[in-house]
């Protein structure tokens, strides 16, 4: 207080301004060269650990996360303006989600009362069949032997950064049996990476600058917020669809979204689909793909097709690959790529496997170029073209796959049914996209994190909310249901009832 | 049949089509050879011999007869129990007991001098992608990073192309070993900022890829000191740390911290690999062990781009955490380095060939500008193309990573049989005796 009086009087007198600016200055100079003396020595031999709140959790109240932010001396050296905006907890409620489900997983018998997961689109069924052949198969064959010698040589040492032809071939074979047949992948058009995320991210580094943007129909898997725009600079432009035609995209839609990007001077640069669509699950028509060619050619831009769940399908209508449509017609084939992975199809989401397919060259000198920063591991390749070229298991996987998801869909929408919560159509997917708008307060996104919100801590299950997909109609969640056990459907039924027990228009009427 | 190759009507980034990947330059001829011509011991005993490549293959041995006695960590035992887990397994904190198992390998190789902590430590799909996340993380586009000479020349590429961030070299040269002064720090960072250009960090590769040598400590002190003055981030890349050839002679960054009481870490990050020290650069694996906490959250963020495969992941925690294993692999790995080493530099001397000293590395730093016509590039290129084309070795000019005085050469002598290396000292004293007579 007392050092405010004389700075006043400095600053209204004639050298004010400079005095005024010097003395504070000088203060300030002091003060820092005070804190710095004066700073608690750090002790000896150990390096100091993290912050002990998990760095992947963002608490829901901004003030906390704030405060653990700053809490403890981060140092005065500055990081980019990119990792500044990754580094900000992430509040959106698909992670928050996830998180808190993965601190409290519910087991039928260890934990009957944790959290049930149903965001994570994970696909469980099927793991006895991979045990299974592993447990017949594994043995060294990652090693190799060679005359009898264990042989390391084969998978130590620099492989070619795309993959080894091996497996290209027998991811093209994979996807070709998956899209049932209808299509053939040539392995010389692949490139492998480290799963599909920086496939996606590798095409929109090839096909956009920083600062153009891309068209994506919503709603949309909250992940390619994350993918496409964390590093490259490169926007996404909503194409928003609606459930009055079952959140089919519009060719309308799309050309309103690039007239009105382009009056605010951003350039388009491509669309990017998901087919199967994540979170609906629906499919795009043969007619839809001739159409979004068409409008691309039209457009001159790109169309990336993220088909990543196209060996996930339940329902009876066909999927149609962009592959398979350029093969028919003389469309420019230049302007399409196609995204792949073994997550979903195979349950291997940890295996890190990923695929660029593309027709355009240069995109794919590119591309093979940009894998040395994300490529599949060795020993995976190995184990995996062992599995993909046993044509047997994989035949046999496909089938089982394809019937236990039906089975686990037809029983999970049945459910939600009975308690008066509609679906939308859809054939495919690990999820489906359930209405639970009549039972939200407000017909609002706040309404509707209201829910989710009551959803996962007084219903104990994790869903995804249709804004944290960027869907225009709120009320809408994607629940995964491939993570669970017949038994625990009545489980989840159950706690939803429970969850929204006082809401209006409940789940008496059928 | 003649295939047409329609033109690309629709446009590319400017990231794809840029040269910044560098593939373009006269050095991939020396690849291109190599690949067109390979030796090999019985079947092409005249081919190019690679010696452009720093790859450890001295001790596969040993890699083999750990997972012939432990198939566990190859196929998650019998009826897979553990198996879906690791499938399903995606975090990008990676898995715990692999971080664990690396933060003692780490430990283990700095023979105790240094403690890592498993949390700070991020995975990456091999250290390419963590050099190339560390720098989206430290630099803004337009940014500089700076970077002592010679350095590795992925560098140019992995930290400049899809980050638009620049490198300044700060000059080294014979005068003094090559060593890193604070006069040359002071030139490049002034340099810098004559080109306008925000300097956001200096990197510095310790033991050094070109040089094959250890930083002294006193060099540690000056680099870790001028990147405080500036208040810029400090990168040390101990890719090489576990090939030194006696343990006592490496001092990582993590001791000169803790002798500091880890003062001024928080802008302090490492970048290792299993590429190098355990020769198995076809598993990707890379971590970043950072100080600064906010660099670790975002760095595992970033990480879901380039995440290790669990698989491996299971594999390598189980070979890293056996003790015994990794006590013999890095003994017996720094024995077999020395052994090449001396071979190779005797060999050289034979020939009248002097090197840097060095104690680290898959290589050696030769000095052959007693054989340049004249000390410019041209006449190294020249020279280069010679030893290629008419001895057929493949090895790196210093050109090609910047080297400020031409003549110096990186060959490597750990990607090949001891037979294989005889070879190639007999070629290159053959080559000599020719010059001399000439």
């Amino acid at each position: 207080m007392r050092l405010i009086v004389p700075l006043q009087s400095v600053v209204q007198g004639r050298g004010g301004l400079i005095f005024g600016s010097l003395i504070p200055c000088a203060l300030f100079y002091f003060l820092q060269l005070y804190l710095k003396r004066h700073r608690s020595p750090k002790p000896q031999s150990n390096p100091p650990s993290p912050t002990t709140s998990s760095p992947k959790l963002a608490e829901m109240t901004r003030t906390s996360s704030r405060s653990n932010l700053f809490s403890r001396s981060i140092g005065q050296v500055r990081i980019s303006s990119r990792a500044i905006s990754i580094a900000k907890p992430n509040e959106s409620p698909y992670y928050i989600g996830l998180d808190k489900a993965s601190e409290d997983p519910y087991d039928r018998l260890s934990n009957p009362d944790g959290v049930i997961q149903l965001g994570l689109s994970e696909n469980r069924l099927c793991f006895d069949l991979i045990e299974k052949w592993m447990s017949e198969n594994l043995g060294h064959s990652i090693t190799g032997r060679d005359n009898g010698e264990l042989n390391i040589n084969g998978i130590a040492t620099y492989q070619p950064f795309d993959g080894t032809m091996e497996l290209k071939l027998a991811m093209a074979g994979f996807m070709s049996h998956i899209m049932g047949g209808a299509v053939t992948f040539e392995p010389s058009q692949m490139v492998l990476t480290a799963g599909a995320t920086p496939a996606i991210e590798t095409l929109c580094f090839c096909l956009a600058d920083q600062g153009n943007a891309f068209l994506v129909p919503t709603p949309y898997y909250p992940g390619f917020d994350r993918d496409v725009k964390f590093r490259t600079g490169v926007e996404l432009i909503p194409v928003h669809c609606r459930s009055t035609d079952n959140f089919a995209l519009s060719i309308t839609a799309l050309d309103q979204a690039f007239n009105q990007t382009r009056k605010h001077g951003t350039k388009i640069r491509g669309i990017l689909l998901s087919n199967p669509a994540n979170p609906v699950g629906n499919l795009l028509s043969r007619e839809m793909l001739y159409a979004i060619l068409d409008f691309a050619r039209e457009k001159n831009i790109h169309v990336i097709s993220d088909e990543i769940f196209a060996g996930s399908m339940y329902g009876n209508e066909e999927f149609v690959s962009m592959a398979e449509v350029l093969d028919s017609e003389g469309f420019d084939k230049n302007r399409v790529h196609i995204v792949y992975g073994l997550s979903k199809d195979l349950s291997l989401p940890g295996f890190r496997v990923g695929v660029i397919y593309s027709f355009n060259e240069n995109v794919l000198a590119a591309a093979r170029k940009l894998t040395r920063f994300s490529s599949v591991s060795a020993p995976t390749q190995r184990l995996l073209v062992s599995m993909l070229s046993d044509a047997r298991f994989i035949e046999e996987y496909i089938k089982t796959n394809k019937r236990r998801l039906q089975n686990m869909h037809a029983l999970f929408v049945a459910g939600l049914k009975g308690l008066n919560i509609r679906c939308a159509d859809s054939s495919a997917g690990l999820y489906c996209w359930a209405d639970m708008s009549k039972l939200i307060s407000s017909y609002s996104e706040k309404g509707e994190l209201e829910l989710w919100d009551k959803l996962l801590n007084v219903g104990k299950i994790n869903v995804t909310p249709g804004s944290a997909c960027h869907c225009i109609e709120p009320g809408w969640f994607r629940c995964c249901f491939t993570a669970l056990a017949e038994e625990d459907i009545p489980v989840v039924l159950e706690r939803i009832r429970k969850a929204v027990e006082n809401t209006t228009d409940l789940l008496n009427s059928s | 049949m003649a295939i047409e190759i329609e033109q690309p009507r629709v446009g590319l980034s400017k990231v794809a089509v840029s040269k910044t990947h560098g593939e373009d330059s006269p050095y991939f001829a020396g690849w291109k050879a190599y690949d067109e011509n390979p030796y090999h011991e019985t079947s092409n005993q005249s081919g190019v011999i690679q010696m452009g490549l720093a790859e450890n293959q001295v001790s596969f041995d040993l890699l083999e007869k750990y997972l012939e006695e432990h198939s566990e960590a190859s196929s998650w035992g019998k009826g897979a129990p553990g198996f879906r887990e690791n499938a399903l397994f995606q975090d990008y904190h990676g898995l715990k007991s692999f971080r664990q198992a690396m933060a003692n390998f780490m430990e283990q190789i700095r023979g105790g001098r240094a403690k890592f902590d498993p949390d700070r430590i991020v995975l990456t799909a091999g250290a390419t992608a963590a050099n190339e996340l560390l720098t989206f993380i430290l630099a803004d586009p337009g940014d500089a990073l700076l970077i002592p000479t010679p350095y590795y020349p992925g560098f140019d590429r992995d930290l400049r192309w899809r980050t638009s961030v620049n490198i300044v070299p700060i000059h080294c040269d014979s005068s003094n070993n090559f060593q890193i002064t604070p006069e040359a720090m002071e030139a490049a960072y002034q340099s810098a900022e004559s080109m306008n250009l925000k300097v956001r960090g200096i990197l510095i590769t310790n033991p050094s890829n070109r040089l094959g040598a250890t930083i002294q400590r006193s060099a540690l002190e000056q680099i870790l000191d001028f990147a405080v003055n500036k208040n810029i981030h400090l990168v040390s890349d101990e890719i090489y740390s576990g090939s030194t050839f006696s343990s006592s002679e490496f001092i990582s960054i993590a001791e000169i911290l803790e002798t500091r009481g880890y003062k001024d870490a928080e802008r302090v990050h490492i970048v290792y690999s299993l590429s190098k020290d355990l020769g198995l650069p076809g598993f990707r694996v890379g971590t970043i062990y950072s100080y600064n906490d906010q660099v670790v959250t975002t760095a595992r963020r970033m990480s879901s781009f380039t995440l290790i495969s669990s698989q491996t992941q299971h594999l390598l925690a189980c070979m890293l955490s056996n003790k015994e294993f990794s006590e013999n692999y890095i003994k017996t790995n720094r024995e077999r380095l020395s052994k090449r080493y001396d071979m190779i530099i005797k060999g050289l001397k034979k020939a009248g060939i002097e090197c840097l000293k060095g104690n680290a590395g898959l290589f050696c730093w030769m000095n052959l500008s007693p054989l340049l016509e004249k000390p410019t590039r041209e006449s190294e290129l020249a020279l280069w193309k010679v030893i290629l084309n008419e001895v057929k070795l493949n090895i790196s000019p210093g050109s090609s990573c910047h080297c400020s005085e031409p003549g110096w050469f990186r060959v490597c002598f750990a990607n090949m049989s001891e037979q294989t290396l005889e070879i190639a000292l007999e070629r290159i004293h053959k080559f000599m005796e020719q010059r001399k007579r000439n």
